[in-house]
């Protein structure tokens, strides 16, 4: 039997993937109902100057295949496990919240302090023991700072604590480079 | 020649320089690492070359473009996993060779096929370049519009057996694209009157969530494996040079790579599938596909390596981009003032040569670098996975972060992470959303902007390329629809090759 691309780069059906279908279908058909509330049609013009015209367009395409693929998700076999692939979901979801916090306490303890501190307590988290991970993380961290801000001065506005430094000079230096 | 010399002359100078052997060597190490994809590693360099002179910026992106399935290759081959997703089809006869006694000769007949295949398509390009400058400015908007919307039937047709997943994929992008304020009437669309939503999604956001940050949850999420990697002996340069024994394939490749590359939405994955499958037709051996044929490794790196410098082609002459990576690199052109477009081939020949002469100068940088450090790259790979995940995240919020100092883009970015993660897991193709968003931006100004002239539907497809086009999306639209009737028609049970369940779930 001659081979086809789908052979060579197989795709397979996963668990939870009638979970899927089902929540990107209701978000295609949330937006759809959304439409004539977060867009407008503007009077003499065109349809495809319309700027109302593109979100039509696409999310009808997502409604149509959307609908489709839930449709095939309905009418294949069930897989087995698809409580533990939302839990996957959920767990990943953890470090999204890890990432947010760092987002968010960043502006005010500095560039330096956060990357540092995050790198060491989520490389504990991660499972990694003993004092050679802890500075491994570190300087990984620290690294990161005077590489990106010290030395291709990246655009990261400085913390809030470095302006309660005293002395001018590290005060200036601590908010230009770290 | 005075153009092709005026472009060398560009790449004169030791800043560039520099940032062309930092950017290729940096390509091979972030390619070698699974996980961190090149399209992740110009992301989060992306704004740190704001402060550099364009071209230097420039150089240093293109480097880790062109280098990173060089460095891919080796842990696809030893240890069995691709180092980029575009690496996935060397395992099939790499690793096997490699897990038979023969990994030195495995990595030489990958690298070989790799570089001759990357140097001929370059040469290719560099001889066409001055019929492409003609051809370009034939291009108008209403062509310019259909050659997006090829990318994006092409895109989503080239997932068979998911053609529905990566058409709504697709849409997304598009409909993802038109979030903000728009830009004509200035209207808000789907802002939700929130000011967050006002600036809509930028690109880099969404590839970093997408590609770089879902990596990171998944790389935390799931259990350590650190793989474990045996030295190599022997001369490497040596082994490369067997690849001349397989002229054929290297070359039937690297054909296959440069057409398809020049396909917006195609790239190399059917490159690949048209250049394993002629090899395996053609060969006195086809069983051995598989199972460590040197023919199948490098009709498989051939194909892959030759993509990169024809992706350049629609990406520099119509602005197109055909897949992530060069969606990638067109908004490291535009943050860099270059802006690809008909006009380019016609004003700007020199930058396009030096460009091609910066690929080239790049691969004989790799492939000395690879000659002499590839045993230091196998330590590089080992690095434990869930500490790989963490690196990425404290690296991604550099490259969200920084492009518009916004808390709500990193808010965005972890949301795409998400989706990213559950996309991965449950096999379904990123790709599409990103190549909707950017297709979508420009077909929506370009229909605009070609209707303006135009009096009743014919108009549209009067001119010669125009209606080239138009043809060639309804041919492969129907011809696609008959494919599927055709096959249901004979009558193959669902497991039989279009099985989109994994063996071990059908047990």
């Amino acid at each position: 039997m001659t081979q086809t691309l789908q052979d060579l780069f197989k795709r397979y059906r996963r668990p939870g993937d009638l979970l899927f279908a089902m929540l990107f279908f209701a978000f295609s058909l949330f937006l759809l109902a959304s439409l004539p509330f977060q867009t407008t049609w503007v009077a003499r013009t065109g349809l495809v100057a319309q700027p109302a015209f593109w979100p039509t367009v696409s999310i009808a395409v997502m409604v149509l295949f959307g609908g489709l693929h839930l449709l095939g998700g309905l009418l294949s076999a069930r897989i087995p496990g698809r409580l533990a692939e939302v839990m996957y979901w959920v767990k990943s979801a953890e470090y999204a919240l890890w990432f947010l916090a760092y987002v968010l306490i960043l502006p005010v303890v500095g560039y330096l302090p956060t990357t540092v501190a995050l790198s060491v307590i989520l490389t504990l988290r991660l499972g990694y023991r003993g004092p050679r991970w802890i500075v491994i993380a570190a300087v990984f961290g620290a690294a990161v700072v005077l590489v990106f801000k010290g030395l291709l001065g990246v655009r990261i506005p400085g913390g809030t604590l470095y302006r309660l430094i005293e002395n001018d000079a590290l005060r200036s230096f601590a908010l230009s480079y770290l | 020649m005075d153009v092709f010399l005026s472009g060398l002359e560009m790449l004169a100078r030791f800043d560039i320089a520099l940032a062309l052997l930092i950017g290729s060597i940096g390509g091979v190490i972030i390619g070698a690492i699974p996980g961190v994809g090149p399209p992740v590693a110009i992301a989060i360099l992306l704004p740190a070359t704001f402060a550099l002179p364009p071209l230097v910026g420039l150089t240093l992106l293109l480097g880790i473009y062109g280098s990173s399935m060089f460095g891919g290759a080796l842990p696809a081959i030893l240890i069995n996993t691709p180092g980029t997703a575009v690496n996935a089809l060397t395992t099939y006869d790499g690793h096997p060779m490699a897990r038979d006694g023969n990994p030195l000769r495995a990595l030489g007949l990958a690298y070989g096929a790799s570089f001759v295949s990357a140097v001929l398509s370059i040469l290719a390009l560099i001889l066409l370049s001055p019929l492409l400058a003609r051809i370009a400015p034939m291009f108008g908007s209403r062509e310019i519009f259909l050659a997006a919307l090829l990318g994006i039937v092409l895109v989503v047709l080239a997932h068979r057996g998911q053609t529905f997943p990566a058409g709504m994929l697709a849409a997304l992008g598009i409909f993802l694209a038109t979030v903000g304020l728009e830009p004509v009437k200035y209207t808000q669309r789907f802002t939700f009157g929130t000011d967050t939503l006002a600036s809509g999604f930028d690109l880099i956001v969404v590839v970093m969530g997408l590609f770089a940050l879902s990596q990171a949850f998944t790389l935390m999420a799931d259990p350590e494996a650190a793989p474990d990697t045996k030295p190599i002996k022997g001369s490497l340069f040596r082994a490369m040079l067997e690849v001349f024994r397989f002229k054929r394939i290297a070359a039937a490749g690297s054909g296959f790579g440069v057409l398809m590359g020049m396909i917006p939405g195609v790239g190399e994955f059917t490159a690949q599938f048209l250049s394993y499958t002629y090899a395996q037709k053609s060969s006195k051996t086809p069983e051995q596909f598989g199972k460590g044929s040197p023919e199948g490794l490098v009709a498989s790196e051939s194909a892959n390596n030759a993509v990169p410098a024809a992706a350049m082609i629609p990406l520099l002459a119509l602005g197109i981009p055909g897949e992530a990576l060069t969606a990638m690199m067109l908004s490291v052109f535009y943050v860099h003032n270059v802006v690809p477009g008909p006009g380019l081939f016609q004003n700007q020949l020199d930058l396009v040569y030096a460009l091609y002469a910066a690929l080239l100068i790049l691969n004989v940088i790799v492939v000395i670098f690879l000659i002499f450090a590839s045993n230091w790259l196998l330590q590089i790979i080992r690095v434990p996975t869930r500490f790989l995940g963490l690196a990425i995240l404290i690296l991604s919020f550099v490259g969200v972060y920084t492009l518009r100092n916004s808390v709500s883009d990193c808010v965005i970015a972890a949301g795409f992470g998400l989706f990213g993660v559950i996309l991965k897991r449950q096999n379904l193709p990123v790709v599409p959303i990103i190549l909707g968003m950017v297709l979508g931006g420009i077909m929506e100004t370009k229909l605009r902007s070609a209707m303006g002239r135009v009096r009743s539907p014919l108009d549209f497809v009067d001119r010669p390329i125009a209606g080239f086009l138009a043809a060639v999306i309804v041919l492969l639209i129907v011809g696609h629809i008959w494919g599927v009737i055709r096959e249901r028609r004979r009558g193959l049970p669902e497991d039989a090759h279009d099985h989109d369940m994994h063996h071990t779930q059908q047990r």
